[in-house]
């Protein structure tokens, strides 16, 4: 029994078949009761009064919008040096949840920082950095639509993830040097003394694990879906010559 | 190597257009930039460094397509991929014929365009070196994004969108280094970084390009 059994489509898709309702079950219940105890029993802070909840959905988001990309690279690499097809997909698939989770990072942040920063926007090194993260999704998944054939497709495009990611880095501390930031420092670090107090942390928590849940339920389906399309378009091309 | 390399260069100066529009192109933007904000002098000599970054990118970016696309179209691409020349030489000969043809032209016009901007004195140096040590880095970058979209029809377009993130970096360093020696602080640092990714790019994206170009002649 090895990781790579999972390489297999057939094996792919009869797993995670199995597995699925379970991951959309528990996300559902992660993400309802999270927010419910978030929004409805937690204290409003004292300066920032109920904007403060907006965390729930910002902080997950956001943590997704990266992980997707660094899920994408591992996905890529196993493509480029195994060569499994089903890795190549999940890639593709990570790509636009990714982007989603990238713009509601970027669109609660404008909602929070209206009334808190008295601005939508500022050239503050993580939201900047967040917007080219945003760009490098849109250059990623445009490039997979405008190549027609499939395994030069996923060749180039998990090298652009490779290179994009280096650039990605470079940005991030480019942005840093560039503009001093207004955005908050880290308040989850597992490190340091002051982070924010566990009423808020718990309910946190479990958004966090529900994000993490459904990303990997929204992986899955669409990495079926795209299997499935793949086999399609393999029969049509058969019936096709027949 | 040096056969390839001139023969680019012949190229791109008798084939006509290559050579002299990413300049036109450079002067256009800056002469366009002045409608757009207003004639204020104050204004325009702020703002100047990063303009004339940002029309060298542009420029540059305009040109990166007949980088490959057309030794692609005419298969020279797969005799050169042929020829006992490894492909990390090949994208690398590119990307010089390619600063050679668009960078160099680019630094040294823009000290004549800081004069239509009213770029501040102190500026100029700063404006040429930072150019000098960045253009590079625009070109090999851009040679990375031209492989990437050699096999698409009008990839120009995508290519766009492929190569500007990759140049925020850059960018960033170089427009700081324009604007410091502009406000005649010390450029040290930024000037460095801006050296490091240079180098960086030179040393290690051809292999990413070489690979990609091989995946597309496959």
């Amino acid at each position: 029994m090895s990781l790579w059994e999972y390489a297999n489509p057939v094996k792919f898709i009869r797993t995670t078949d199995k597995v699925l309702p379970w991951v959309w079950t528990l996300a559902g219940l992660c993400l309802v009761s999270g927010l419910v105890w978030g929004f409805f029993f937690t204290p409003n802070d004292f300066r920032q009064g109920s904007t403060v909840k907006i965390i729930y959905i910002h902080v997950p988001s956001a943590l997704m919008a990266i992980n997707a990309w660094l899920m994408m690279l591992v996905a890529s690499l196993i493509w480029i040096v195994r060569r499994h097809h089903v890795s190549a997909l999940a890639a593709r698939a990570a790509a636009p949840v990714g982007a989603a989770m990238t713009v509601i990072a970027l669109a609660t942040g404008a909602f929070w920082g209206q009334p808190m920063w008295g601005t939508w926007w500022a050239w503050d090194p993580r939201l900047t950095s967040f917007l080219i993260l945003f760009l490098f999704y849109l250059g990623y998944m445009a490039l997979w639509e405008a190549i027609e054939d499939d395994d030069t497709a996923a060749d180039l495009t998990s090298i652009l993830c490779l290179v994009g990611s280096v650039f990605a880095i470079l940005s991030r501390y480019a942005v840093n040097f560039w503009n001093q930031g207004l955005h908050q420092g880290a308040t989850l670090s597992l490190d340091k003394e002051e982070n924010i107090s566990d009423v808020f942390w718990f309910p946190l928590l479990v958004c966090i694990a529900g994000f993490v849940l459904l990303f990997i339920a929204l992986v899955f389906l669409r990495t079926q879906t795209e299997i499935r399309a793949r086999r399609t378009r393999a029969l049509l091309a058969r019936e096709g010559q027949a | 190597m040096r056969a390839l390399l001139i023969r680019d260069l012949m190229l791109a100066i008798r084939a006509g257009g290559g050579f002299g529009l990413g300049l036109a192109f450079f002067l256009i933007v800056t002469v366009l930039v002045p409608f757009g904000v207003g004639p204020q002098t104050e204004l325009l000599s702020r703002i100047a460094p990063g303009i004339l970054w940002i029309g060298a990118l542009l420029a540059c970016l305009l040109s990166l397509d007949r980088i490959l696309a057309l030794d692609w179209e005419d298969g020279s691409l797969d005799l050169l991929a042929t020829a006992p020349l490894p492909m990390e030489g090949i994208v690398t000969i590119k990307a010089l014929a390619h600063w050679i043809t668009t960078g160099l032209p680019l630094v040294l016009a823009a000290p004549v365009l800081g004069v239509l901007l009213s770029l501040p004195i102190p500026a100029y140096q700063w404006v040429v070196i930072s150019l000098a040590v960045g253009t590079p880095a625009l070109s090999v970058i851009g040679t990375f994004g031209a492989a990437l979209t050699v096999g698409i029809k009008r990839g120009g377009l995508l290519m766009s969108l492929l190569v500007l993130p990759l140049y925020v970096p850059t960018l960033i360093f170089g427009a700081e280094v324009a604007r410091r020696g502009a406000e005649g602080l010390t450029v040290q640092s930024p000037l460095l970084l801006l050296a490091g990714i240079s180098f960086g790019v030179m040393a290690l994206l051809p292999f990413a390009s070489a690979a990609v170009l091989r995946i597309n002649l496959r």
